[in-house]
C-alpha cells in the first residue's frame, strides 16, 4: 500500500500546480521547494500557483511500464517547461506519438495518475495536453 | 421565490467514441436496427485515466471560467453520479480541492441514478435563496457501465456538467422547480455488483414516461404555463427515441425538443444527461428564452425546472468550451480498446 | 594522490539463480584477496557499494552482513549508496580512508542481486534512483529518462538512431572476449533497431540488462603496498560531483554536468588532461549514456559523441578504447557492483592481463553514474 500522508501532502501541488516562489530572488519553483537553492539561508519562500501552460522540451513513449502503471502502457511522458520557468515531468494526453513535437505548446488537465490496487486510494494529478485552438 | 439561478456552467465530454456497429459486431447485434430503434449512432468513452472525479473537476473548472467567481465563495458542492469512484469517500471533496474552494464549505455526494445532478441544483437553490451560502456548485457526471452484451451497452456513456447557482450576475434565472418521486424499481444496481440490472420494457411507461410527464405537467401547472410558453425543452436522454416521445405527449413541438438532443452523438451520460442537454441549449440561447428541463432518475423520480435566460449570458459567451466543442473533438476506438479503458477485461 | 590496487576479483555476471547475495560477495572478495596475496588479518576496513539490498532482497545493514559472512568482523565495515554509482563511490571512500591515514589496506566491493524479484518490480526499484514524487510516481521509468535525454540529444546535435545502436554493437563485440560477461555474442545495428521498444527511441538492445554479480578490489597505501608488490597499478585521481536528482531539474537535459564536474576534479588531482586517457570504462546503462559520457569526460566535444562512435574512436584499436569489458550493456549491470567491476577491468588492462581484450594503455579511467546523472564518480588509474 502506498503512503497515505505522503500522497496527501502533495495534493495541492498535484491538483493545482501550487509551487513556491523565493521572494528574495523572484525565482519560481515547481515542484515546490522549501529552500531556494540559489539563496539558501536567505530564502523567503511563499506559495505560488502556476498557470499550467508550457512547452514540450523532450518526450518519450513508455512501452515497458512500472508495476503501478501496468495497464496504461503505452503512454507518452515529457519534460514540459512552464511559462513561469520551472520544468516538470508529466504524461501527455490527447496526442499520438506521431503528433508529438519538441516545442509543442501544452496546458494542464486533471486526470487519474494511478490506483493503489483495487482497494487502495486513487491518486489524481496533472497531465498535459496540446493546447487546442478553440 | 427569490431570484436565484445559474451564474455559470461548464461541461466535459471525454474524447473517445465507439460506434454502435463496433459493439454490435462483438455481440451479434443488428447495428442498423439498433440505430433505428434507439436513434443513437455512437457514444462517449472515458480514457483509461478518466473517471467521474476527473470529469467533474474539468466541468467545474469550466464553470468557473464562465462564472468568474472566487472559488472560495462557493459554500456547497454536490456531485451526483451513479459511478462515484469510491463507495465511501466523496467525489465532491476532490472537486473542492481541485478548484480551490476548500476548506470553508459543505460537500456531499448524491446518488439518484440519472437525476442526482438536478437534485444537487435544487439543494443549492435552497441554500442560496435562504442566504446560507453565496454560491453553490451542483455537478452531474458519470462514467456509466453497461453490462457487456446488454442493450444498455449501446448507450451507457461518460460525461458531466457543472452549474454554479447564485443570486447575482445570473446568465439564467430558475423561476420554478417541481419534483415527482415514487418508489419504482425500474433500474438498479446492488452494492458490490459491477453492472446494473433493469426491468426491460418496465423502464418505459411506469418509469421514464410517468415521472417526466408528471413532473413537467406539475411544473407547468405551478407556473400557470402552457407548452407554447417555452422556447425550448430538454429531457433526460437515455436514447434518441424517449425524449421525442415524451415531448410530443406533453404537447411540445419537434422544433422545441430537437436542439437539446445530443444522445445520438455521445450516448446516455446518465447523471450528466439532462444537464448536458441544458448546457447545449444555453450555449446557443438568447436572452429572454424560456427553457423547460426535466430530468429522470431510475428508482424513480424527476426534477423539472423552468429557466429564463438573462442578458448576462451574452457577456459570458466563449469563456469556456461549449458542448459542441467537446462533441466534435473525438477519436474512435474499437471494442477491445473500449473494454480496456472501461476496465471490462478482468486483470 | 596515489593508492595502490593490490588485488582484483569478480564473479560471473548474469542471471545467477543458484547464487545468493552473500555467496556473490564472498566469491568476489576471496578472489580479490587471493589475487592481492594478502592475509585476511591484513585488512583494516571494508567499503561496499550496494544500491538496494532493502528492496531487492529485503536486506539492509549490508555492512554488517558482509563483514560477518566474510569472516572479517570486527573491522569497520561501511555500505555506500548512490544508486548506480554506489560502487564507484565506495572506491572513493576507501581511497579517502587510506589517503587520510586511517587505514593501510582496505577491501572495497560492490554487489547486487537483482533477479529474485519480478521484472516489473525491478523496474520500479530502479526508478527509486529518480525523483519519486515528481518523476517515478507520475509514470516515469529509468529507460524513459534516458530516452528523453536521447531525444533531446538527437534534436540538438543530430545524433542518429544508428549511432546509438553502434554503442551496443561495439560493447557486445568486446564482451565476446570477456569470460565474466553476461552476454558474449555479437549483435548488429539491425538487431538493435528491431528489438522491442522499451521507451521511444530506446529499444531493448539499447538498455543494459538486469544482472546479479559482485566485484572487489584490495587497495593499499603506496607505502604499505611496497611490502606486497613491486609495480602495482595506482589510482592517481578521484572526482565526485552531484547534480539534480530529477532530469527536469537539470540545467541542460542533454548534458550530464555531474560527469563534467567529477572528471574535472579527477583530472586535477591526477595532474593530467582528458586527451591523456588511453582506455576507459564508462557508464553505458543505455547507449545514449555512453555518448553523453565520452562528451562529458572530454574525450570529444559536446554533441560529437554520436559521430565519434560511428567513426570508431572508441573501438579496441581506436584512439580511446571505451568499455573493453563489454560495458554495462554486454558485461551486465549488477547496479552496486558496476563501479567496482569497471575498476577491475581497467586494472587488468594496465597490468596487461586483459587477454584477448588487451589494449596498449598506461593511463585508464572509470566513470560511474547514479540515476539519470544525479551523481558521478570518476577515477584515474596509472601504471
Amino acid at each position: 500500500m502506498s503512503s497515505i500522508p505522503r500522497f496527501w501532502r502533495n495534493i495541492k501541488s498535484r491538483y493545482n500546480l501550487v509551487g513556491t516562489k523565493c521572494l528574495n530572488c523572484n525565482r519560481v519553483y515547481f515542484p515546490p521547494r522549501n529552500l531556494c537553492p540559489k539563496c539558501r539561508r536567505e530564502s523567503k519562500i511563499v506559495e505560488h500557483k502556476l498557470e499550467g501552460k508550457g512547452i514540450v522540451l523532450t518526450y518519450t513513449t513508455i512501452h515497458v511500464s512500472p508495476e503501478d502503471f501496468g495497464k496504461q502502457a503505452p503512454y507518452i511522458m515529457a519534460i514540459v517547461k512552464l511559462d513561469e520557468g520551472p520544468k516538470l515531468t508529466t504524461q501527455i494526453v490527447n496526442c499520438s506519438p506521431e503528433e508529438m513535437k519538441i516545442g509543442m505548446k501544452v496546458e494542464a488537465v486533471f486526470r487519474k495518475i494511478k490506483e493503489d490496487g483495487s482497494s487502495g486510494i486513487i491518486h489524481y494529478g496533472y497531465k498535459f495536453q496540446p493546447i487546442r485552438t478553440a | 421565490m427569490e431570484k436565484v439561478g445559474i451564474v455559470g456552467y461548464g461541461v466535459y465530454i471525454p474524447r473517445y467514441r465507439i460506434k454502435v456497429e463496433e459493439i454490435a459486431k462483438v455481440w451479434g447485434g443488428n447495428a442498423e436496427a439498433i440505430k433505428r430503434g434507439l436513434k443513437i449512432y455512437e457514444k462517449a468513452v472515458p480514457g483509461i485515466d478518466e473517471d467521474t472525479i476527473t470529469i467533474s473537476v474539468e466541468a467545474a473548472r469550466n464553470a468557473l471560467k464562465m462564472g468568474k467567481i472566487d472559488p472560495k465563495e462557493i459554500g456547497a458542492i454536490y456531485v451526483g453520479s451513479e459511478s462515484h469512484p469510491y463507495a465511501v469517500k466523496p467525489t465532491g471533496t476532490v472537486v473542492a480541492e481541485a478548484i480551490g474552494a476548500t476548506p470553508e464549505l459543505t460537500v456531499a455526494d448524491y446518488e439518484f441514478a440519472c437525476k442526482a445532478g438536478t437534485a444537487g441544483i435544487q439543494t443549492c437553490m435552497g441554500l442560496v435563496s435562504s442566504d446560507m451560502i453565496k454560491y453553490g456548485l451542483a455537478i452531474g457526471a458519470d462514467t456509466a457501465q453497461g453490462a457487456p452484451g446488454d442493450a444498455l451497452e449501446y448507450t451507457a456513456a461518460a460525461g458531466g456538467a457543472a452549474y454554479i447557482i447564485g443570486k447575482d450576475s445570473l446568465i439564467a434565472r430558475i423561476e420554478a422547480t417541481y419534483s415527482y418521486t415514487t418508489d419504482t424499481p425500474d433500474f438498479w444496481r446492488r452494492e458490490g455488483e459491477p453492472y446494473p440490472r433493469h426491468g426491460g420494457r418496465f423502464t418505459g411507461a411506469p418509469a421514464y414516461f410517468k415521472h417526466i410527464y408528471n413532473a413537467s405537467k406539475g411544473l407547468m401547472e405551478k407556473l400557470g404555463a402552457e407548452p407554447e410558453d417555452f422556447d425550448k425543452v430538454v429531457f433526460h436522454q437515455p436514447n434518441g427515441k424517449f425524449p421525442r416521445v415524451i415531448a410530443k405527449r406533453l404537447g411540445f413541438t419537434p422544433e422545441q425538443v430537437e436542439e437539446g438532443i445530443i444522445v445520438d452523438r455521445i450516448g446516455n451520460t446518465y447523471s450528466g444527461s439532462s444537464l448536458l442537454g441544458l448546457a447545449k441549449l444555453l450555449d446557443e440561447a438568447s436572452p429572454g428564452e424560456r427553457i423547460l428541463i426535466t430530468s429522470f432518475g431510475s428508482g424513480a423520480g424527476s426534477d423539472s425546472f423552468s429557466i429564463v435566460v438573462e442578458e448576462e449570458i451574452e457577456k459570458k459567451r466563449g469563456l469556456a468550451p461549449t458542448v459542441e466543442d467537446y462533441i466534435s473533438f473525438k477519436k474512435y476506438v474499437d471494442y477491445a480498446t473500449y473494454a480496456k479503458f472501461k476496465g471490462k477485461i478482468k486483470v | 594522490m596515489k593508492v595502490a590496487v593490490l588485488g582484483v576479483g569478480l564473479t560471473k555476471f548474469g542471471e545467477l539463480w543458484e547464487t545468493s547475495f552473500t555467496e556473490l560477495f564472498v566469491e568476489a572478495g576471496t578472489k580479490a584477496i587471493e589475487n592481492a596475496n594478502i592475509d585476511g588479518k591484513d585488512i583494516d576496513a571494508i567499503f561496499v557499494g550496494n544500491m538496494s539490498g532493502g528492496r531487492f532482497i529485503d536486506q539492509e545493514h549490508i555492512s554488517s552482513l558482509i563483514a560477518d559472512y566474510a569472516g572479517l568482523t570486527p573491522i569497520p565495515s561501511t555500505r555506500v549508496e548512490a544508486a548506480c554509482a554506489s560502487g564507484g563511490l565506495a572506491i572513493r571512500h576507501a581511497i579517502m580512508g587510506i589517503e587520510s591515514g586511517f587505514y593501510d589496506i582496505v577491501v572495497v566491493g560492490g554487489v547486487e542481486k537483482m533477479t529474485d524479484v519480478l521484472t516489473e518490480r525491478t523496474t520500479q526499484i530502479l526508478a527509486t534512483a529518480a525523483e519519486q514524487e515528481w518523476e517515478a510516481n507520475l509514470g516515469m521509468t529509468f529507460p524513459g529518462l534516458y530516452a528523453m535525454m536521447a531525444r533531446r540529444h538527437m534534436h540538438e546535435y543530430g545524433t542518429t538512431r544508428e549511432q546509438l545502436a553502434l554503442v551496443s554493437v561495439k560493447n557486445h563485440r568486446n564482451a565476446v572476449n570477456n569470460p565474466y560477461a553476461q552476454f558474449r555474442f555479437e549483435i548488429t545495428v539491425e538487431d538493435v533497431l528491431n528489438s522491442t521498444v522499451v521507451a521511444e527511441p530506446l529499444r531493448l538492445l539499447d538498455c543494459s540488462p538486469i544482472t546479479d554479480g559482485a566485484a572487489c578490489l584490495v587497495l593499499a597505501s603506496e607505502k604499505k603496498a611496497k611490502e606486497f608488490v613491486d609495480n602495482p597499478v595506482y589510482i592517481i585521481g578521484s572526482g565526485q560531483a552531484s547534480s539534480t536528482i530529477s532530469l527536469h531539474g537539470r540545467e541542460n537535459i542533454a548534458i550530464m554536468d555531474a560527469t563534467i564536474n567529477a572528471a574535472k576534479e579527477a583530472y586535477k588531482r591526477a595532474g593530467i588532461e582528458a586527451k591523456q586517457i588511453e582506455v576507459a570504462e564508462v557508464h553505458d546503462c543505455f547507449t545514449i549514456a555512453e555518448i553523453l559520457a565520452i562528451e562529458g569526460l572530454g574525450f570529444v566535444k559536446i554533441g560529437k559523441g554520436g559521430k565519434a562512435t560511428e567513426e570508431g574512436l572508441t573501438e579496441i584499436g581506436g584512439k580511446i578504447p571505451v568499455n573493453t569489458s563489454g560495458g554495462l550493456k554486454a558485461k551486465g549491470h549488477p547496479v552496486g557492483a558496476t563501479g567496482v567491476a569497471q575498476a577491475v577491468e581497467i586494472t587488468l588492462q594496465l597490468r596487461g592481463e586483459a587477454e584477448k581484450r588487451q589494449v596498449n594503455a598506461d593511463i585508464g579511467l572509470t566513470h560511474n553514474v547514479g540515476g539519470s546523472g544525479g551523481t558521478a564518480v570518476v577515477h584515474i588509474f596509472s601504471k
